[in-house]
């Protein structure tokens, strides 16, 4: 397996692993409040759903789009979409954004569903609770599959990114069989961090072949880029904290 | 008549949706990324077509790092 094969199945099983997170905190706050049988219903056709998506746009993708135009223009979008969840990750480690707090919206849509009045019939669907199990995990699916499909049709290798998706699905959605309400303990941002690199990487690699540079090393040059990116990050966060702690001690005296 | 009229603005909708799906995605709250993204690309471009393909090579990663140092800072401004 070549290095770019082993951080494109990483990068998009990293990327699904969160938008899980976000999701079963949604699924856990219904089949807790309103049962769960609608919402594992709601939870299925919306990965059937997805699963058509990636099947329908996937091969067309590979097949009908010349791969020098598909990486100019998916490296554009992995390039922004990489950046805008590092900057997110970033805020959120300085102190300067609150981090995503999973027991809050737990609470949240407890409260929420709670309010939407009683369950219905044992044998009747829950209309509510397989509708926002649906757009629960079909929203933050919807991310997962345009990472897929961007990532995946790029390297020519849709099915190991399919394969990642689904094993991050299968993995999450065993620990949150488990811990049901404590995904709270997820590292969440380490993770987003970990996804904005790959993605950057990616995006920078794929646009800047598709524009004519001959990257040294060719794929090699995908981890070296994650390392750069990584460090930046890194000293980036160290000088927001420093900032910040400054700006309090200022403001103090 | 009627009919044709109701899917003329079945699908004016679903344009409309796609569009907006597509603006909050890529540009949303931080226009500042996709308007770097673009001048990543015109430069890389640039660079290529005068024959510094090997400059091209420290200069994309170079502007990358840029813009996200320069979005986070706008962001801590806006915290």
């Amino acid at each position: 397996m070549s290095s770019a094969s082993i951080v494109l199945a990483v990068a998009v099983f990293l990327a699904s692993a969160v938008e899980m997170v976000e999701a079963l905190t949604i699924v856990a706050a219904v089949g807790v409040t309103r049962g769960w049988r609608s919402a594992l219903e709601g939870v299925g056709v919306a990965i059937v759903v997805l699963a058509v998506l990636v099947a329908a746009l996937g091969p067309a993708l590979v097949h009908f789009v010349p791969l020098g135009a598909l990486r100019i223009v998916i490296g554009a979008v992995l390039l922004v979409f990489g950046l805008q969840w590092l900057r997110k990750a970033v805020l959120r480690a300085s102190g300067y954004k609150a981090k995503h707090d999973e027991d809050a919206i737990f609470a949240k849509q407890v409260s929420l569903l709670s309010a939407e009045g009683p369950e219905p019939q044992r044998r009747a669907r829950d209309t509510t609770a397989f509708t926002v199990a649906f757009k629960g995990v079909f929203l933050e699916g919807l991310e997962v599959v345009i990472i897929v499909l961007t990532l995946g049709s790029t390297a020519h290798n849709l099915g190991l990114a399919a394969v990642a998706a689904g094993a991050a699905v299968v993995v999450v959605g065993g620990i949150g069989a488990v811990v049901a309400r404590q995904l709270a303990g997820v590292p969440e941002n380490a993770l987003k961090t970990a996804v904005g690199l790959m993605l950057v990487s990616f995006g920078t690699f794929w646009s800047g072949e598709g524009l004519g540079i001959h990257w040294p090393g060719s794929d090699l040059t995908i981890p070296v880029l994650v390392g750069l990116y990584g460090l930046a990050t890194w000293l980036l966060v160290a000088g927001l904290r420093r900032s910040r702690t400054r700006t309090a001690e200022a403001s103090l005296a | 008549m009627p009919e044709q009229a109701g899917d003329a603005s079945l699908v004016r909708r679903s344009l409309v949706a796609f569009g907006r799906f597509w603006w909050d995605f890529l540009v949303g709250d931080t226009p500042e990324l996709f308007v770097g993204m673009l001048v990543v690309v015109g430069v890389v471009v640039l660079l290529v077509h005068l024959g510094a393909r090997d400059a091209a090579i420290g200069v994309a990663p170079a502007l990358v790092i840029a813009l996200l140092v320069g979005s986070s800072l706008r962001g801590r401004q806006g915290a």
